[in-house]
């Protein structure tokens, strides 16, 4: 089975993002970029249908050349080839784009994601890219069982769980839980150093979407705060109920 | 002005069939605000009336054979047909677990822009403008399309489904797609139901439990007051991970993204990935014995106290209250 995995370099959760004075753009001197958390749990989801079917993994990211850091985690982690795209002013669908490419190079039966990029939260790509490749696809998947060419998942939605059935080629989105991602031991980490990566030029497309401006919310919050008195414990009920209208 | 179209996606959505599901009734009530003219698709049929009393002005109804069992690809593939042979400008949808699979695989069928997540939108010109949030909420990005067309969904919650002044009478109006098996390699074969217990996504009310609860055992109290409040029962990914509550329950950048009417955290610090999943609930309210405790800084109200000492006096006050007002 050919397997691509998709991954992305994001800042970290506890990153401190401003913007700049006029709004258009961000400053991110001095924030740590990480390997985007659900792209772990894709990754390992590729390992583990690699050692049930055999096959090939290969990761790949659309971002700057710093971004190859993560390639390097992941081929520690087992994946057997490594793939970039030196972009960065791609809007998503651009990077969607891309992606379909390289799936449709690679012949790829299996493309995983993560079901959000911790940037731009925007949980599009699995979709985006299926519909570009013409393929079905599944987002925010718990569990992947494949036999032959038969695909059975699970997924959450609101309230409840949706069970699913398709088959390969497809593009899936992991969730949380669906494994628990392996670390990479030491000697696979200098090993993964001096792998190759392979670098993809990009094919340029014009954008579909353009950010106008940056800002910072400011939500005005009441910030009403009381003491335990029993006293302070009506004034709380009385605010929520009166001022706010919410019980 | 654009001609709006309205995505009304109860398919699946809960055996109350007929009915429209929330988030749509929201997008109705966003697209009347900056349309001319709103029309809504469903696929099978729809509650008429309903979508009369929320102001839309033609009800398409969708169906085909293949659409009986709910397949995204066959719904966005039977979407875009319609609207590739109807000008409509911008296309809008919850933003629901269905919703977020369904509008960008329609975006790319329309060669049009993909506007995810919205939490406001508004028309400059002839163009939408949405604010949508990045970085876990830390950035609001305002966004334009580049393309003719435009799909944008939206997040539930963020904009209050309002009836119309006056009621309008839709035209129904069928449209059969040309669909066949190559539109549904993805089939939802069934759903399970959480019985018995409300959504943190559905809820308008959701009371959260952190590490300061203690142990498993004293979520007894969460849920009693989440019970008293009607509302659903969250919590931290700390309380999560430490097997206290199952992983459908967290809130968080992990979990999920709630925006309730009153978000009520007990016992929880208020970490930066924690604020991700509920930082635009309406009201935030929280319970903390640290007065320091981050939480506080984004909280409308606040009680500096021992949740064990607070939360029974609570319930007892919230009682009291339910009977005077009932
Ligand atoms: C990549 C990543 C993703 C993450 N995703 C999520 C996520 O989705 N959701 C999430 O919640 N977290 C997430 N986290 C974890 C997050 O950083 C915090 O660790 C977590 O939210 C802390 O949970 P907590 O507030 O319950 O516990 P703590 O931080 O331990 O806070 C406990 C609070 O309880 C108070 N307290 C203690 N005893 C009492 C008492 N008797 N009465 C009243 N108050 C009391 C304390 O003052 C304290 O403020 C993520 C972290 C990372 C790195
Ligand atoms: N620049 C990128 N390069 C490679 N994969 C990406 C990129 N951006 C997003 N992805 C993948 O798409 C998933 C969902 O991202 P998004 O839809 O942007 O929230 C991520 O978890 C990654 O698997």
């Amino acid at each position: 089975m050919n397997i691509l995995v998709c991954i992305s370099y994001v800042p970290d959760t506890a990153a401190k993002i401003s913007t700049t004075p006029d709004g258009t753009a961000l400053q991110m001197q001095g924030v740590k970029f990480i390997l985007n958390p659900y792209d772990e749990f894709a990754i390992e989801e590729a390992l583990l249908q690699r050692e049930k079917h055999g096959g090939r993994v290969v990761v790949l990211t659309v971002g700057d050349s710093a971004a190859t850091e993560i390639l390097r985690t992941a081929l520690a982690m087992g994946a057997d080839a490594a793939a970039h795209v030196p972009a960065t002013s791609l809007d998503s669908y651009g990077v969607a784009v891309q992606i379909a490419d390289y799936a449709r190079a690679m012949s790829a039966d299996l493309v995983l994601l993560g079901r959000q990029s911790i940037d731009h939260d925007s949980f599009q790509m699995a979709s985006t890219v299926s519909a570009l490749l013409g393929m079905p696809s599944i987002s925010v998947v718990s569990k992947l069982d494949i036999e032959g060419n038969r695909v059975y998942a699970e997924r959450d939605i609101e309230g409840g769980k949706e069970i699913l059935n398709a088959e390969l080629p497809i593009v899936i989105s992991v969730q949380k839980g669906i494994n628990n991602p392996r670390y990479p031991k030491l000697p696979d980490i200098m090993k993964a150093k001096s792998k190759p990566i392979e670098t993809v030029q990009p094919r340029m497309v014009d954008p579909r979407s353009e950010i106008l401006r940056y800002d910072v919310p400011q939500q005005q919050r009441a910030n009403k705060i009381l003491g335990d008195s029993d006293a302070d414990i009506a004034e709380f009920v009385r605010l929520l109920h009166e001022e706010a209208k919410v019980i | 002005m654009p001609t709006s179209l309205n995505l009304s996606g109860f398919f699946t959505k809960k055996p109350r069939l007929f009915e429209v599901e929330r988030a749509s009734l929201e997008a109705i009530t966003a697209a009347r605000g900056i349309a001319s003219r709103v029309v809504a698709l469903c696929i099978g049929s729809c509650d008429t009336r309903q979508l009369g009393m929320y102001g839309v002005d033609e009800i398409i109804t969708v169906s085909h054979p293949l659409l009986d069992a709910y397949s995204s690809q066959a719904v966005a593939e039977a979407l875009a047909q319609y609207l590739q042979t109807h000008d409509a400008n911008a296309v809008f949808f919850g933003a629901t677990a269905q919703g977020k699979e369904l509008a960008p695989r329609v975006a790319v069928l329309l060669e049009a822009a993909y506007l995810p997540d919205c939490v406001s939108i508004s028309l400059e010109g002839n163009r939408i403008e949405a604010i949508r949030p990045l970085y876990a909420g830390k950035i609001r990005a305002t966004v334009t399309p580049m393309t003719a067309r435009v799909v944008v969904s939206l997040r539930p919650n963020m904009f209050t489904a309002r009836m119309a002044d006056a009621a309008t009478e839709p035209a129904v109006t069928s449209f059969t797609p040309q669909l066949d098996e190559q539109h549904r390699k993805v089939v939802v074969t069934s759903i399970q139901r959480n019985e018995g217990k409300l959504d943190v996504l559905e809820a308008d009310i959701v009371v959260s439990g952190g590490r300061g609860m203690k142990g498993p055992e004293h979520f007894a109290l969460i849920e009693e007051l989440a019970s008293v409040l009607g509302g659903a029962v969250g919590a931290s990914r700390a309380v999560v991970d430490a097997g206290w509550r199952p992983h459908s329950e967290q809130v968080g950048q992990t979990g999920k993204t709630v925006s309730p009417n009153l978000y009520l955290a007990c016992g929880i610090s208020g970490a930066v990935q924690h604020l991700a999943g509920m930082s635009s609930s309406k009201v935030i309210a929280a319970i903390n014995k640290d007065k320091d405790a981050p939480i506080f800084k984004v909280a409308d109200y606040g009680i500096v106290g021992d949740v064990f000492d607070v939360i029974p006096k609570l319930i007892e006050q919230i009682k009291l209250l339910k009977q005077r007002m009932a």
